[in-house]
């Protein structure tokens, strides 16, 4: 098995498109990745062959619907290394995030506690425990990131201290490609008997994660990112933690038994999925995996290397381009700025070469404001991109200099 | 299809270059926030009126060639302008960007070159972004103004 990008490309019909007549070069990936075709067929094969709601019916629709379903739990946590019933799912990291702040954070967090992040976090990682802080009257404190985009063990080791309840902390920062070690951290952590949220949404398309080796708490990520469907998400937590906490939503599939009087709860992980949930995105999410599977990942890892080594070269003809995150080991995710152009303006002028950028704070307003920049342009990689995507985004460039020289 | 030279015009580079009456105003005596939660796009816009005349106008802050200059071109013409002139001027300018009504280009004299942002919807709220806020000013609004 060996890595063959072209066939991989033949895979993902909106890549074949052309915008304005050229070429797309799809370099947004960070924001959400493109589906395979085999992941559009599991989705359309099961609202046309097995749809009906999961866990309910006693018919023989019905209990495909379920077998499907919860096939696909079995398949995502065997591909992560958990137990199915650690498998929570959730409409993506945001509500996974949400989640473990509202039951867990909520039962643990008191007044004068601290949660411990990094410089680097998304919005979703930083929003859900700022206002269990404000709730409960604990405070954040911020894990400093460096002038290459990386935080230090030392400042882990530094600042958890007896107060902190909860460590949050990205694999992978969507802004700079920046890889946290996160086993380090959850190790540092543990030591001081301190749980570990990792956000995994960056990490999960760019490498095989293994939830028990990483040994973190909660393991929280998107299907979207990692080429399943928008909509369905995962949090991963340990059975011993996820069978403490309380539930959060309430309503249908979540309970035992209801009466006026009181309700009994489900076991994990049903106690957390509330309602009728996106039974349809869950199969396509496990078409993902399989998909995965399927190819030669180191393979797609060496090559997604080559894509970053080739691209950080190639924008150095760009004059007065300067790279945001220069950490080592990093994956294929490039921040930049161009003096003298607004990341806005350079976003619209790639956009009529037909490269697709993200262009903003990148929901990481804290990040840009540690490097003294309102916004980047971001290319961000995925496997299905090549060295062409790479020439036309420095060829688009080359155009933004012509008109902002 | 519209071209980039629609959008950046060379009116509109300058401005983004080289904004006008960008700058605080300490004795400004309305003032209001513009902020684009998508991009991050942020403006202060100051007025200092007399009476009914907005004698100066200036702004401060941080976004791309088109809100600036859109924000800069704004500055300019409102200048001297009364209160019901700058409404109207306001009104004008939302007809011609947002609703892509190109005939209200010829009432808007050096504002028309931002007639081509109506064909680029992406950018539609850059170039609205500073006028909200100074919508916002002149109505005494505290909360700052969006383009949401």
């Amino acid at each position: 098995m060996s890595f063959d990008v072209e066939a991989v490309r033949r895979q993902f019909p909106v890549l074949s498109q052309r915008p304005y007549g050229k070429r797309l070069a799809f370099l947004d990936s960070g924001a959400t990745t493109q589906k395979p075709q085999a992941v559009i067929d599991a989705v359309s094969r099961f609202y046309a062959q097995d749809n009906s709601n999961v866990h309910r019916g006693v018919y023989d629709l019905a209990e495909r619907a379920t077998a499907a379903f919860e096939g696909a739990r079995k398949k995502i946590a065997r591909y992560i290394g958990a137990d199915p019933r650690e498998v929570i799912f959730t409409r993506g990291t945001t509500e996974g995030v949400n989640l473990v702040a509202q039951t867990y954070g909520r039962t643990h967090v008191g007044p004068g506690d601290e949660i411990l992040l990094t410089g680097m976090e998304h919005h979703s990682n930083i929003v859900p425990w700022q206002m269990l802080a404000a709730e409960k009257g604990a405070r954040l404190v911020v894990v400093p990131v460096d002038d290459r985009g990386e935080v230090h063990l030392a400042d882990f080791e530094r600042l958890i201290g007896p107060r902190t309840r909860m460590v949050a902390v990205t694999q992978v920062s969507n802004a700079l490609g920046t890889v946290n070690p996160v086993k380090e951290i959850v190790r540092i952590a543990h030591a001081r008997g301190v749980p570990v949220l990792v956000d995994g949404a960056q990490a999960m398309p760019h490498m095989k994660v293994d939830v028990r080796d990483l040994d973190a708490d909660f393991y929280v990520f998107s299907g979207h990112k990692m080429f399943g469907p928008t909509g369905i998400g995962v949090l991963h937590g340990k059975a011993k933690i996820l069978e403490a906490m309380p539930p959060w939503q309430g309503g249908g599939d979540m309970i035992l038994s209801v009466s006026f009087e009181g309700t009994r709860f489900n076991t994990i992980p049903y106690r957390f999925e509330a309602g009728t949930p996106d039974a349809a995105g869950a199969v396509g999410l496990g078409a993902a995996v399989d998909w995965l599977e399927g190819l030669d990942r180191e393979g797609a890892e060496a090559h997604e290397r080559d894509l970053l080594a080739y691209a950080t070269g190639r924008l150095q003809e760009i004059p007065g381009l300067r790279i945001i995150g220069t950490a080592p080991g990093k994956v294929a995710v490039i921040s930049f700025v161009l003096t003298g152009v607004h990341p806005h303006d350079v976003g619209t002028i790639l956009d009529r070469e037909g490269v697709a950028v993200r262009a903003g704070h990148h929901c990481a307003q804290p990040l840009m404001e540690r490097f003294g920049v309102p916004a980047t342009v971001r290319a961000s990689f995925a496997l299905y991109n090549t060295r062409e995507d790479v020439d036309q985004l420095v060829r688009g460039l080359h155009r933004v200099r012509e008109m902002f020289p | 299809m519209s071209e980039l030279t629609d959008l950046y015009q060379e009116v509109i580079l300058d401005h983004g270059r080289k904004p006008r009456n960008f700058r605080a105003m300490p004795d400004a005596t309305a003032t209001a926030e513009g902020l684009n939660p998508l991009c991050g796009d942020h403006y202060h816009v100051f007025l200092r009126m007399d009476g009914d005349r907005i004698e100066d106008v200036s702004f401060q802050g941080n976004g791309c060639a088109i809100s600036k200059a859109s924000a800069s071109l704004m500055s300019a013409a409102l200048k001297g302008k009364s209160r019901a002139d700058a409404e109207d001027l306001f009104q004008r300018f939302h007809r011609m960007v947002v609703e892509g009504d190109a005939s209200q280009a010829d009432g808007l004299g050096k504002l028309a070159v931002l007639k081509g942002v109506a064909d680029f919807p992406t950018r539609v709220k850059c170039a609205s972004l500073a006028w909200h806020a100074m919508h916002s000013a002149l109505h005494g609004d505290s909360q700052p103004a969006t383009t949401e």
